[in-house]
């Protein structure tokens, strides 16, 4: 298992960058990952998404489906790819430092 | 010199059968692809069409005649004898059933995923032939319809990408 600095902390991640352990993330690592992501400022509405995904993972133990996560968040889907370009659901999984999705949906 | 595959840029989906099983295919391959960054065009023709009209989206059904993989009460149940598929409300049965374990899944009815797919930027479009055939008029689509398309529109705008037929 690969282990990286992010943002002046070690941080263990999985061969495609998804972090292994959720806490041990935080804004400075998330900024430092949306920027590797393409996303080069994380505004309130990214942020949103991320807490929403970063509790979903805590209590179930994967990330949302895009459904849910639009259904619950209260981010229309529309938006949510515009927040995330090229793949929301990997990418905002990525960059709030949850495991990779599972779901199909 | 061993290079890694190039990525699936873009995809076509046809969705060509009215079935639930006929339908829903098709619309979770499409959505897969735009939560991977990939472009989709759905196009759908013949009875899959239905997946788009807005009055009949949503009583799309499993077909319980006609399929011998069928079982009950579930799928690692008895094989339903064929001609049983064909009692009154069989299929209604079945089609609760299998829309009871979907949305333990989070899959959406099928208007709510062709507007979810729209949404995430996914195109839907629906054969003219069959437009003409079953004598649609744009006020019997749903408003996430892009356009109606000959065939060879279709090609056009699949250039560069994967077809797939459902």
């Amino acid at each position: 298992m690969p282990t990286r600095t992010i943002a002046n902390k070690s941080i263990d991640v999985d061969a495609e960058g998804f972090m292994t352990n959720y806490k041990d993330w935080d804004l400075e690592v998330a900024k430092v990952l949306a920027t590797e992501e393409g996303i080069a400022a994380l505004n309130d509405r990214h942020l949103i998404v991320l807490n929403f995904m970063r509790k979903e993972f805590e209590t179930k133990g994967d990330g949302p489906s895009i459904r849910k996560l639009t259904k619950e968040s209260g981010v229309p889907t529309k938006e949510l790819y515009e927040l995330f370009p090229g793949g929301p659901a990997k990418k905002a999984a990525k960059i709030a430092g949850i495991k990779k999705p599972h779901g199909c949906i | 010199m061993n290079s890694a595959p190039d990525k699936i840029k873009k995809v076509s989906i046809i969705v060509s059968r009215g079935s639930l099983d006929g339908v829903y295919p098709g619309l979770i391959m499409a959505n897969g692809a735009r939560m991977e960054g990939i472009e989709a065009n759905l196009f759908f023709t013949f009875f899959g069409l239905y997946a788009i009209l807005g009055k009949y989206q949503d009583s799309i059904k499993i077909a319980t005649v006609g399929n011998p993989a069928m079982r009950v009460p579930d799928a690692k149940g008895f094989p339903l004898p064929t001609w049983m598929g064909a009692i009154p409300g069989m299929s209604a049965f079945a089609t609760s059933m299998m829309k009871k374990e979907m949305e333990k899944l989070d899959i959406p009815p099928v208007s709510e995923f062709v507007q979810m797919i729209s949404d995430a930027g996914g195109k839907i479009y629906a054969c003219k032939a069959t437009v003409d055939m079953f004598h649609l008029t744009k006020e019997d689509f749903v408003p996430a319809l892009d356009s109606v398309l000959t065939v060879g529109d279709f090609y056009e705008l699949s250039a560069g990408g994967q077809i797939i037929f459902t």
